[in-house]
């Protein structure tokens, strides 16, 4: 009866101690599950064309079409974030870049309610949207 | 005995652990793939105008103040105005069912009590003409959100607007802004 007794005892402490054990919350901060270089590579497509503005309204345009509205943009920097408001809330930032004298490199980052999404298949899933809507294809980094 | 009950314990948090870890909600398949009803939403959400894009654009942001609108982005060079407003979203019939209910069973139902509403107006040229802008031909998106929070604080819904109505009465009152822009009133 005593062993029973003193193992209630120590169970919620034990449970308790892994709980408090596990990192601190502000980890979150710098949190990612993939590499920065697996990443880059997963969230990345090349265009063949020179053209940044047009890429841009097209990367616009499918968000639309994805249903997201777009609720921020900045030329200079070649920025765009989108939101998307379902059962869910999806968020995602596409920055679009020249990348030599022909090709244009899109970055897309995205967030799934209190997730970073880090996985490859969404982020195919918004490219081949996108090269669908750029007439080009996509070509990884 | 004792032994035997604290392993017992440790797999089952272990087991627990991982059972969280793999709970994780993963993303939806169609969270980011072209819905089969995607060329029906740009058509409800779209219109062509005879104009170039500042035009549009101007207009646009006149008729989204017009609606009491805040303008919280905008960036000519993509064609985009993003703005949203606060607003009330008390519906007196959801009201009268909490009503009803609570009476009945002595439970309080939440009901809807305030909303914001995100809109973005994303412009993009068809035809451009620097000499004579009234030969432009410009097209325009726009698309509607909106969050509902209930009276305990909540988010009751979160979605995009998808009526008919709303779409075509902000082309109207677009089409006139243009008319009121190209006088000059």
């Amino acid at each position: 009866m005593k062993t029973i007794g003193s193992s209630v005892l120590w169970c919620p402490a034990v449970l308790l101690l892994m709980i408090v054990g596990c990192a601190p919350s502000t980890r979150q901060v710098l949190e990612t599950k993939e590499s920065e270089v697996r990443l880059r590579s997963i969230q990345s497509r090349i265009f063949d064309t020179p053209d940044q503005n047009k890429t841009m309204r097209a990367v616009i345009a499918t968000l639309q079409d994805l249903g997201f509205v777009v609720d921020k943009a900045n030329e200079s920097l070649g920025l765009v974030s989108a939101t998307r408001l379902s059962s869910y809330v999806l968020k995602m930032t596409v920055s679009v870049r020249s990348r030599g004298e022909s090709q244009v490199l899109v970055r897309a980052n995205a967030q799934y309610n209190i997730q970073a999404i880090e996985d490859p298949e969404p982020y195919q899933r918004f490219f081949d949207a996108l090269a669908q809507s750029m007439f080009l294809s996509a070509h990884q980094m | 005995m004792r032994y035997k009950v604290m392993i017992q314990f440790i797999a089952l948090a272990a087991g627990l652990m991982v059972l969280l870890n793999s709970c994780a909600p993963q993303i939806p398949r169609e969270a980011l793939q072209l819905p089969p009803e995607s060329f029906k939403q740009r058509q409800l959400q779209s219109r062509q105008f005879d104009t170039d894009e500042r035009t549009l654009l101007s207009a646009s942001s006149a008729v989204l103040q017009d609606l009491g609108f805040v303008i919280e982005e905008s960036e000519p060079a993509y064609g985009l105005i993003f703005s949203s407003k606060h607003r009330d979203a008390t519906n007196p019939g959801q009201v009268i069912g909490a009503f009803a209910v609570a009476l009945l069973t002595g439970v309080a139902l939440p009901v809807d009590r305030d909303q914001w509403i995100r809109i973005s107006v994303v412009t993009q040229p068809i035809v451009v003409d620097a000499a004579d802008p009234t030969k432009s031909r410009t097209a325009v998106r726009v698309s509607f959100q909106r969050i509902v929070r209930n009276d305990r604080g909540a988010v009751s819904r979160q979605e995009s607007v998808v009526e008919t109505q709303i779409y075509r009465e902000f082309f109207d009152k677009l089409s006139q802004s243009l008319f009121l822009e190209a006088n000059a009133l």
